[in-house]
């Protein structure tokens, strides 16, 4: 029978989304975006390949240097290649960003789900969540970092705890119009049970506000990250991100302004095609905005 | 409305207190020893002792936290680790230059991002419409101290109109503070006013499709009257919202721009109290900044219902 | 009797004047881009035109093209005339069209809530019409506000005029609109359907006071409708639309007499009748639903001191039979859907009972009560919000079967013929709900409770949301449903005409209680109750038989 070809449910309600908006059309603008990202995580992921020198190696006898055909970018204040150091550097930062977003998503999808249908829950949850908003999400970080150390995890930790309340009132506020819907009545009419509720009719609502959450949460933590180290609180000083050479080309802002310019400039560039694509992942995915120019 | 401001000072109260809580509890749930990780590598047995002493890391943990709280409620915010003065009376002596750019900010931010947002939702799909996104995704990607180094590097090292650092007290010399303050509050103000200026833009679209808009333009009304007397004042409450929540990413930059500009005010106090493990003085900054944000938007909360009369509490 | 607006207009001077009006789609040529083709009226001096179609029919594009509000970007005139007073419309610029606006030509919506705005004084948005058109100073510029407040009969000017629209009624809110259209008394008004979200009674006030107001100032009036029973009331002539065609017009009796187009016909023979049905054959007594004291009360909130709640409803009961169809008629805020919704236990009533096929549901735990959900089943007013739309058709059916144990296999097979119950294609449930129209949602909702072979089935405003010609086809398929299965029908509806069609036996319902109840015949034909005759007398085009084209004998 026909039904046993059906796709699983999991896998039906991806196609349903999938198969809402029929007039996809994507402009030059999220084309390029695409492009540029691909190639910055590409080049990220493969620069042990082809980078030209180690980036960790010092020489004392060239430092900063201007650019030149030895040293594409020239070098640092230790004499290590900029290039180098840029290509690898984006590698820890781009991990940081999408971890950070993984995280964030998860956690804040679980607490978000259970707080917008349990009603007891929310009220709790809630004051958690305003009171963790309250707190700057930079103090929070700094403080979390500088207490449990530089490294990796505990960066990416400490810049998803303050991103987490976001996620769980966005879900939330989901829930909360989507339970409302006739069609969720109609599965309470129809004997479902609340889990299956919970997960079949109100979470796959929350997929594509997570999407493009989850882009602008990768594209912020890649900035935080930038910040984090650039208060020296970031990622340990050993390990190259694109925070750590700003942070070290401070010092020598006036005498070689391209340790700040050349890899903020591969940083914003890595950012802004990120909210691009989340942007326009929005605009495709929000059936608000469809609704309107419908 | 009065009962309503009441009740909402009321919810104040158990968010602060989570706030505490949890700032308490960082240090303490921190694996290993807090007074070690306070100290650093280096430390000898009686600075430990001291750093123990003095934050009261000998006692139980809940007579710790009713010591602490009662400290908090008399205003006392402790003492700093490295140089002994009282955190109250150093952040008292840093907090005007903080204060005064801030102001100048959101000032500037809202002239600007309003405005901007109104025009580009207005003229939808124009090339005004396309400028004012192009500028608030680009105002989203720049880290703000790569923002504060390119306009010092134009305005301060090429074009030499003004000075690369420092502060100078509007009570002191107004033209050498604002001489001064211009371009940190720029820096700030591009993040926020690239914040303002899409949720701007996104609530007047919304709002320009509705019914009541329709009767406007079937009343005859100027284009004018419809865009600011009736669609920004319906527009107001998300705007409201979003310069609120956005008021933490100004803290943020606070402390970011402080550092590039050399400005003496709390964010550079936070900075060299993170870089040195002052962790009475980062408390308190959290604390503090905390409070001040749960103020601002209990402040806003209370203006909706003076925009909009359908809200009332 | 039923009286016609037969004095003709037509020899007096034409206002407005459309001719070979098309207006198409934006950026698209060829035949599929046209949104109005060749559309032509004329509306005279103190003359009511009715455009009269169902939704899609390009019956308010035309109104927009007259007024120059076509939405920029999406639609545009592509051909013909417009002229006003002899004057082209469609070469003025954008300013000279706005100065027209409000000062010779109004308009008024359907949905006086959203049309207002709702954080500006009413009177301010009266007054603004005056000020942007005329010098007046303040004072007179109130005064004047006030004088047309109080010719539209609100009551209490002074204290409506600081008032803000959620303040107001529905039937006030539509008295400001009109107010504001009428302040600098045009020539024309445009009325776009401005009773439809309203209730009986208010819409009967509100088309007496603008036929008032138009024999008072001899305004031409372009009335656009989707309901006969209004255009019967209120027009001279009468213009039939469809897919954004004119396919019929003539002057109304004529039209009601003779209709000669198949369309018109069709949209006639679908306006259910007034005249109650013959009560089906009382072959069970078996109730298969007992409301007996049910009260809801929403309670008031307040901190500190506990404000006093409102009842939705109060002392409900009464019985439906197995193959019987109990209908529940009442105006908004009468409690009618509170009733619905806390038999389906969407709501928890306060007090009373509740018995589903014998059991006792009142006062059950949700949990408790799951098991028993099957003997139930709601059909909502939406069609397109009570389908998931990320769920195909076939999913949604076979949810409550397999909740309650039927292998995948079986549920999927008795959803293949329901497919065929409801007059479906059989891959209809491969496919996804936006692909489908609101009748056919509707139609797939009703499978979806039919497929629990519930006792009940609970019609919660099943039809409002149709147009007239779907609304007939799904009554149809609910009396097929019940004929076939048996089931017994509790059906919610604010349309004295729907629950005439449908209903065996009928309660009236008032602020939240019973004021009347007994059998269809019974209570529409000899009602004994104020309220119901009240409801019945404002039904528009009462005394006419639509479906027969003459006058209602029984009336």
């Amino acid at each position: 029978m026909a039904h046993t070809t059906q796709p699983s449910a999991a896998m039906q309600s991806v196609l349903g989304m999938l198969s809402l908006p029929r007039q996809w059309r994507l402009g030059a603008g999220p084309l390029i975006a695409a492009v540029v990202l691909f190639l910055i995580v590409l080049s990220a992921l493969l620069a042990p390949l082809y980078v030209p020198y180690d980036p960790m190696q010092m020489g004392s006898l060239n430092r900063l240097q201007p650019a030149s055909a030895e040293h594409l970018l020239g070098t640092d204040q230790y004499g290590r290649d900029l290039f180098s150091r840029v290509m690898t550097g984006g590698r820890v930062s781009l991990m940081i960003g999408v971890g950070a977003a993984l995280f964030s998503v998860v956690v804040g999808m679980i607490i978000g789900l259970v707080s917008g249908f349990f009603r007891t829950a929310d009220a709790v949850i809630m004051r958690i969540m305003d009171s963790l908003m309250a707190i700057p999400a930079i103090l929070l970080a700094i403080a979390l970092v500088a207490l449990s150390g530089p490294s990796v995890w505990s960066v990416i930790v400490a810049i998803t705890i303050p991103e987490v309340p976001r996620v769980v009132r966005l879900v939330r506020s989901v829930v909360l119009g989507a339970r409302e819907e006739p069609y969720v009545e109609a599965a309470i009419a129809l004997g479902s049970s609340m889990p299956k509720i919970l997960w079949q009719h109100l979470m796959p609502n929350t997929v594509p506000a997570m999407i493009v959450q989850g882009t602008y949460i990768c594209a912020s933590a890649i900035l935080t990250e930038a910040i984090l180290s650039f208060l020296g609180a970031g990622v340990s000083t050993d390990i190259p991100t694109w925070g750590n050479i700003m942070a070290e080309g401070r010092t020598y802002f006036q005498v070689k302004p391209g340790l700040i310019f050349w890899t903020g400039a591969i940083l914003s560039l890595c950012i802004l095609s990120i909210n691009l694509l989340g942007d326009t992942a929005r605009d495709m995915l929000d059936p608000r905005l469809k609704k309107r120019e419908a | 409305m009065l009962g309503y401001i009441i009740r909402r000072l009321l919810a104040v109260i158990p968010v602060m207190v989570i706030v505490a809580l949890f700032v308490f509890l960082i240090l303490r749930l921190t694996p290993g020893d807090p007074a070690a990780i306070l100290a650093g590598d280096s430390a000898t047995p009686a600075q430990l002792e001291r750093i123990r002493d003095r934050l009261g890391l000998n006692l139980p943990i809940y007579e710790q936290f009713i010591q602490w709280v009662k400290m908090m409620l008399q205003g006392d915010l402790g003492v700093s680790l490295i140089s002994n003065t009282s955190v109250s009376t150093m952040i008292g002596q840093r907090i005007w230059p903080t204060l005064n750019i801030a102001m100048l900010t959101i000032t500037i931010s809202i002239l600007i991002a309003v405005p901007m947002g109104v025009l580009a939702a207005w003229r939808h799909r124009s090339w005004i419409d396309y400028a004012v996104m192009s500028f608030s995704v680009l105002g989203f990607s720049v880290p703000v101290f790569v923002i504060g180094y390119i306009f010092i590097q134009i305005f301060a090292i090429e074009l030499r109109w003004l000075p690369v650092q420092g502060y100078t007290a509007p009570t002191q010399d107004f033209i050498g503070f604002l001489q001064r303050a211009i371009l940190p509050s720029f820096t700030l103000a591009t993040i926020y006013v690239a914040l303002i200026a899409r949720m701007t833009r996104a609530s007047m679209l919304d709002v320009l499709g509705e019914d009541y808009v329709r009767t406007a333009r079937a009343k005859g009304l100027r284009e004018g009257t419809i865009l600011f007397r009736h669609a920004l004042r319906n527009a107001a409450v998300p705007i409201m919202t979003i310069i609120g929540t956005g008021f933490a990413l100004l803290i943020a930059g606070v402390v970011v721009t402080e550092s590039v500009f050399n400005i003496p005010g709390v964010g550079r106090l936070t900075v060299d109290a993170i870089l040195a493990r002052d962790y009475p003085v980062i408390q308190a900054m959290i604390l503090l900044t905390a409070g001040l944000y749960v103020l601002v938007n209990l402040l806003i909360d209370i203006s909706y219902t003076i925009i909009d009369p359908r809200i009332r509490y | 009797m039923m009286r016609f607006k037969n004095n003709d207009k037509s020899s007096a001077k034409a206002v407005l004047d459309v001719r070979h009006l098309s207006v198409r789609l934006s950026g698209e040529e060829g035949p599929d881009g046209l949104v109005l083709d060749d559309i032509s009226l004329q509306v005279h001096e103190g003359e009511t035109v009715s455009l009269v179609g169902e939704s899609g029919s390009g019956k308010s594009v035309t109104s927009l093209a007259v007024m120059g509000l076509l939405p920029k970007g999406a639609l545009e005139v592509s051909g013909g005339e417009i002229e006003m007073d002899g004057e082209s419309l469609l070469t003025l610029t954008p300013s000279q069209m706005r100065r027209l606006r409000g000062q010779r030509m109004a308009m008024i919506f359907q949905e006086p809530m959203t049309a207002l705005n709702p954080v500006m004084r009413v009177g301010d948005q009266i007054a603004e019409v005056l000020q942007t058109h005329r010098e007046l100073s303040r004072r007179d510029c109130r005064d004047r506000v006030l004088d047309v407040m109080q010719q539209v009969y609100l009551p209490d000017v002074a204290r409506i005029y600081g008032s803000y629209p959620h303040q107001l009624s529905g039937g006030q809110r539509q008295r400001i609109m009109i107010a504001m259209a009428l302040a600098l008394e045009p020539k024309l008004l445009i009325a776009d359907e401005p009773t439809t979200a309203l209730d009986v009674t208010t819409q009967a006030q509100i088309l007496s006071l603008i036929a008032e107001l138009q024999e008072r100032h001899g305004t031409a009036v372009l009335f656009i409708t989707h309901d006969m029973g209004v255009v019967a009331e209120v027009s001279h002539a009468v213009h039939v639309m469809k897919h954004g065609k004119i396919v019929e017009q003539a002057p109304v009796e004529t039209l009601f007499r003779h209709p000669s187009d198949e369309y018109t016909k069709r949209l006639l023979r679908s306006v259910p009748s007034l005249v109650p049905r013959d009560a089906r054959s009382q072959e069970s007594t078996e109730p298969v639903l007992e409301v007996s004291d049910m009260q809801k009360v929403y309670s008031g909130g307040g901190m500190f001191f506990r404000k006093p709640g409102t009842h939705a409803a109060r002392d409900i009961s009464f019985t439906v039979k197995r193959g019987q169809t109990l209908g529940i008629v009442g105006e908004s805020g009468s409690g009618k859907t509170t009733v619905a919704r806390s038999i389906m236990r969407l709501v928890d009533p306060t007090s009373g009972t509740i018995r589903v096929a014998g059991k006792e549901i009142a006062t059950l735990s949700r949990r408790a009560l799951r098991p028993h959900r099957k003997h139930f089943q709601v059909v909502f007013q939406d069609p397109f919000r009570s389908l998931n739309p990320r769920w195909t058709v076939g999913r949604s059916l076979i949810e409550g079967p397999v909740n309650f144990g039927t292998p995948h296999q079986e549920a999927y097979e008795r959803a293949l013929e329901m497919m065929e119950l409801v007059d479906l294609p059989l891959d209809a449930l491969k496919r996804y709900p936006h692909q489908f129209s609101g009748g056919q949602r509707q139609r797939i909702a009703i499978a979806r409770a039919v497929m629990m072979r519930p006792d009940l089935l609970v019609a919660d405003e099943a039809v409002s949301a149709l147009d007239v010609s779907v609304q007939a086809q799904v009554l149809d398929l609910l009396d097929e449903v019940q004929e076939r299965l048996g089931i017994a029908i509790l059906f919610i509806t604010h349309d004295l005409r729907v629950a005439a069609q449908i209903c065996d036996e009928v309660i009236v319902m008032q602020h939240g209680a019973i004021v009347e109840y007994g059998s269809a015949r019974e209570v529409l034909s000899r009602p004994r109750h104020d309220y119901t005759r009240l409801l019945i007398d404002a039904a528009p085009g009462r005394e006419w038989d639509f479906a027969n084209c003459c006058e209602l004998l029984t009336a």
